[in-house]
């Protein structure tokens, strides 16, 4: 059960470099999600004598849309699973997506009908504050099995699950709270969607940081001693993840399991070398979400089902099959 | 030494040699007095509580027939909070022995995620009328049944064969409760705001969800479930060991494992489909169990738990109904106490 | 006597331990020694039943350890392995009370106390008895555990590294208890040590294994020497007569 990180897949590690020409065919794959992302709707926008305007309002955007937050979900999974070096870590298993949840709406209750700006800096400081409470507890317990952690994330989430559910009932919003949450793109038109370009610059920074964050994983002695602050480098990674998701929560909403299914696909594909897997994450972070996207507009056409359902169900499977490998390879 | 030739009450005859030393159930005959102080303690406060709840602020003059009426009605109420908390406290103290792990609660494991789901799915598909006639004893027992198919799907799915393993096992029933999680929520919002009122209201515990039809199918279930864990109670002292120490002495560690999980099931099962998710009810009452009893011996344990669980429940079914007058939220403030009991102990330094 | 036969253990398609044949003749200390990975452990969890094997059969005193009812296994063989956490906290006679569960099923009589007490005794824990184990030190909290397996009372006692984390004075202290067991109570213990040089002096037998199989058997004086630990270790090893006419490995 021990050394989970290293019992994964590797693929013979020839020197990597950041670029490999594969990632192109992965980014024509990806291109051409996007472009059908474009076109798929309700709304017919060729043949309308409107259609162009429509396209540019609702159609851009929210491909635009699809493009960060998947990037940028995938990213911040990786980044947590590098702190803590545990494959099964990503926001909706440590609480941050709740706590996010909860911070959004405490600023709802705070000030009433808060402008975007004031319900993101909300969701961004509980996500903060959620995702330490949790690295606090992994630094504070010594785990016999790492499949405990998320185990016990899941649980801190319910813990401020049923917080958000007390404050949502004693205000009567119970039902909205369901949709606030519940990840869609739906809202993403031209006007809405733009402070989503912040998770673009966390992309950036995580791609800049990354191998200082692997180091951070290996435990603060590890860290110290090839010369790295500690401390700056966690807060530096929980507060990455914790604007990736808080943005993302109060923009889009909830996207179950993309952290977790991504990058662990990922290192099976190609194994764990951090570096060249980079860009396959973000990439195929922004495939999955386009495909459940475009499945969500699709499936009961013409009305649409929140992505998060989709992803919900397909993370959720793909996650019970990541344990099933585990529980194959990790057993005793 | 002078404090274990004391610990003798529940053994007659005392050792001619001097200075006898028993093994005991707790460390010291101290530990043992504190025991039954904090047992005589909750029981008082349990009668107290109990009898404060039928018959406090009642309307109708002391002795009159009006008064019975409402006492009985009430008292109904406090014996489901009795089942309640025996099913509560006994499951999540015995899924925790055989889980060894003691931050970890049953109800996660997709009991409520299902439970919410069939109820959602009932209005989704039938509308109000769907969700006002699913009140039967067949309801109750669907549901059950519905519950306890899943949990032994899952245990003779991922705790036999080769590879087995509990924490997968775990994990991948979290997980399951969060995909059906997803899809309940989405048939909420597409149900009208009236619909979703009703709704609500079963989706948190509450003692008036339970219906007294549900008795004859639920007591005997508590009772069987119950039962079997009270025989195993010294087999599961052996399983907080761990796997390994349980089997050295010759317990069938996994046949154990399998058998308590199932009974513990079938507790949080009933209670769940009896009055709806009380997620951290359990958590908080074996917590408190395990600082007030003190001692690894589950025959100590249970009693101490369950009369934990009654006083927590019937204090705050009692603090809500005549003081503030909103016993609509009292699983709520359970679950916030009990969730902040879980940040605080997760908090503390410890091996897991 | 415990019989290994064609005992195979498979990890994965490269790594499996076997096909081991294998005798440990009753009575005294046999040691199990060997590189790291060469098996030791996993041999001896799987005669003491707590790893199933893939192939071969395992018996002890006549007893096959697939097939015998765990129960009846527990008054035969007890093992103890290198790391114990309990989520309760025991004290040290409650922990050696459990030893006595494959007979009282968790009811104590009064033989089981005079049993449990003579351990104690025995492992000089007796001031230390009413103690919780989260309040010892580690060699102290080592007795208590072997406490336990030799209060089971079974012919055949395997320890798991039972030095490991102790210092030298407790080690010493440890091996003597052993040695001083399996004299008084008549156990055959059969221990995994890493130091070779305590196996040479504590143990009758000393069971050399590497790469997963066994590579020498025999007394301290067959395998105490120059070519056969060097070999077994891949390191140069010169043996050379120690006090008490005990051999002493020099491998620096």
């Amino acid at each position: 059960m021990t050394g989970l990180t290293t019992a994964g897949p590797r693929a013979p590690r020839a020197r990597s470099r950041l670029f490999d020409p594969r990632v192109l065919l992965g980014v024509l794959v990806v291109a051409a999600l996007l472009v059908a992302s474009l076109f798929v709707g309700v709304y017919d926008v060729l043949g309308s004598a409107d259609g162009w305007q429509m396209f540019l309002i609702t159609r851009v955007p929210r491909t635009i849309a699809l493009v960060l937050a998947g990037a940028a979900m995938a990213m911040s999974g990786l980044v947590m699973q590098l702190l803590t070096q545990n494959r099964f870590v990503e926001p909706t298993t440590t609480g941050t997506t709740e706590w996010a949840g909860l911070g959004l709406l405490a600023t709802m209750i705070a000030f009433p009908n808060p402008p975007l700006l004031v319900r993101m800096v909300g969701a961004v400081l509980f996500a903060f504050l959620g995702t330490m409470v949790f690295f606090a507890f992994l630094r504070r317990v010594t785990l016999r099995s790492s499949l405990i952690v998320p185990l016990v994330g899941i649980m801190l989430g319910a813990v401020v699950g049923s917080i958000s559910t007390f404050v949502a009932l004693q205000t009567n919003t119970l039902q909205s709270l369901g949709v606030w949450f519940a990840g869609s793109f739906v809202g993403a038109i031209e006007g809405q969607y733009e402070v989503l370009w912040i998770v673009a610059l966390v992309v950036i920074a995580i791609f800049l940081v990354a191998d200082r964050l692997t180091v951070a994983g290996l435990g603060e002695d590890i860290a110290t001693n090839v010369g790295l602050n500690y401390h700056r480098i966690v807060m530096l990674g929980t507060g990455l993840i914790a604007i990736a998701t808080g943005v993302v929560t109060v923009v889009v909403g909830n996207l179950p399991f993309l952290g977790l299914i991504v990058p662990n696909i990922v290192s099976m594909l190609r194994g764990d070398d951090l570096r060249s897997n980079l860009p396959w994450v973000a990439l195929l972070g922004i495939g999955v979400v386009t495909a459940c996207d475009i499945l969500a507009r699709t499936i009961i056409m013409p009305f649409e089902v929140p992505v998060s359902l989709i992803l919900g169900i397909v993370g959720a499977a793909v996650f019970i099959g990541l344990l099933l490998r585990q529980r194959r390879r990790g057993s005793r | 030494m002078h404090t274990a030739t004391l610990s003798t009450p529940t053994t007659t005859g005392a050792d001619a040699r001097g200075g006898e030393r028993r093994s005991g159930s707790f460390a010291t005959a101290a530990a043992r007095r504190r025991y039954w102080v904090w047992v005589s303690c909750l029981i008082a406060g349990s009668l107290l509580l109990g009898f404060g709840l039928i018959a406090w602020a009642n309307p109708m003059p002391l002795g009159t027939r009006g008064f019975w009426i409402i006492a009985q009605h009430r008292s109904l109420a406090v014996f489901v909070m009795a089942l309640v908390a025996l099913c509560q406290a006994m499951a999540t103290v015995a899924f925790q022995t055989v889980t060894n792990n003691r931050i970890l609660t049953p109800s996660i494991m997709g009991f409520e995620s299902l439970y919410r789901a069939i109820q959602t799915t009932s209005v989704y598909l039938f509308g109000l009328a769907g969700l006002v006639s699913f009140t039967g004893l067949t309801a109750f027992v669907f549901q059950v049944g519905v519950m306890m198919g899943l949990a032994c799907a899952l245990y003779g799915w991922l705790l036999s064969g080769r590879y087995a393993n509990l924490q997968v096992m775990l994990l991948i029933g979290v997980v399951i409760g969060g995909g059906l999680g997803s899809v309940s929520s989405f048939m909420q919002r597409l149900l009208t705001p009236s619909e979703f009122d009703v709704l609500s209201a079963r989706m948190f515990g509450s003692v008036s969800n339970a219906n007294p039809v549900y008795f004859p199918v639920a007591i005997p279930l508590i009772v069987i479930a119950g039962g079997v864990l009270w025989f195993t109670s010294r087999s599961l002292n052996t399983l907080s060991l761990g796997r390994e120490a349980a089997i050295n002495l010759g317990v069938p560690h996994r046949r154990m494992t399998i058998i308590v999980l199932i009974a513990t099931s079938a507790l949080i099962a009933t209670s769940t489909a009896l009055v709806g998710p009380l997620t951290f009810l359990g958590f908080l009452v074996a917590t408190l169990a395990y600082q007030v009893a003190d001692t690894y011996d589950h025959r100590y344990l249970f009693p101490v738990a369950a009369l934990i669980g009654f006083v927590v429940l019937s204090a705050a079914y009692f603090v809500m109904n005549f003081i503030f007058y909103g016993s609509g939220v009292v699983s709520i403030i359970i679950e916030l106490v009990g969730g902040t009991v879980f940040l605080i102990v997760i908090m503390k330094k410890g091996r897991l | 006597m415990i019989q290994l036969s064609k005992v195979l253990k498979r990890y994965s398609s490269e790594v499996s331990i076997g096909p081991v044949d294998l005798e440990i003749p009753s009575g005294g200390i046999t040691a199990l020694v060997g590189p790291n990975g060469a098996g030791k452990s996993t041999m001896l969890t799987m005669i003491g039943r707590l790893l199933g094997m893939d192939e071969g059969s395992i018996t002890i005193a006549g007893y096959d350890v697939a097939s015998t009812k765990s129960r009846d296994l527990a008054t035969i063989v007890s093992i103890l392995r290198q790391e114990n956490h309990f989520i309760t906290r025991l004290t040290v006679r409650q922990l050696v009370g459990f030893g006595r569960f494959p007979y009282s099923q968790g009811r104590l009589n009064r033989d089981d106390e005079a049993i449990i007490s003579r351990y104690i005794d025995f492992l000089d824990l007796r001031e230390l008895e009413t103690r919780y184990l989260d309040e010892l030190s580690g060699g102290q909290r080592q007795r208590a555990y072997v406490a336990m397996v030799l209060c089971q009372e079974t012919d055949y006692v395997l320890l798991d590294e039972p030095l490991n984390n102790l210092d030298i004075a407790h080690s010493v202290t440890m091996m003597r208890h052993l040695r001083a067991a399996a004299a008084e109570f008549d156990r055959t213990i059969i221990v995994v040590l890493h130091d070779i040089n305590f196996a040479a002096a504590y143990a009758d037998y000393i069971c050399a294994m590497k790469d997963g199989a066994i590579a020498e058997f025999g007394p301290p004086s067959a395998i105490m020497r120059d070519g056969v630990l060097s070999t077994l270790f891949n390191t140069d090893i010169t043996v050379i007569p120690g006090p008490n006419g005990r051999p002493v490995a020099i491998y620096f």
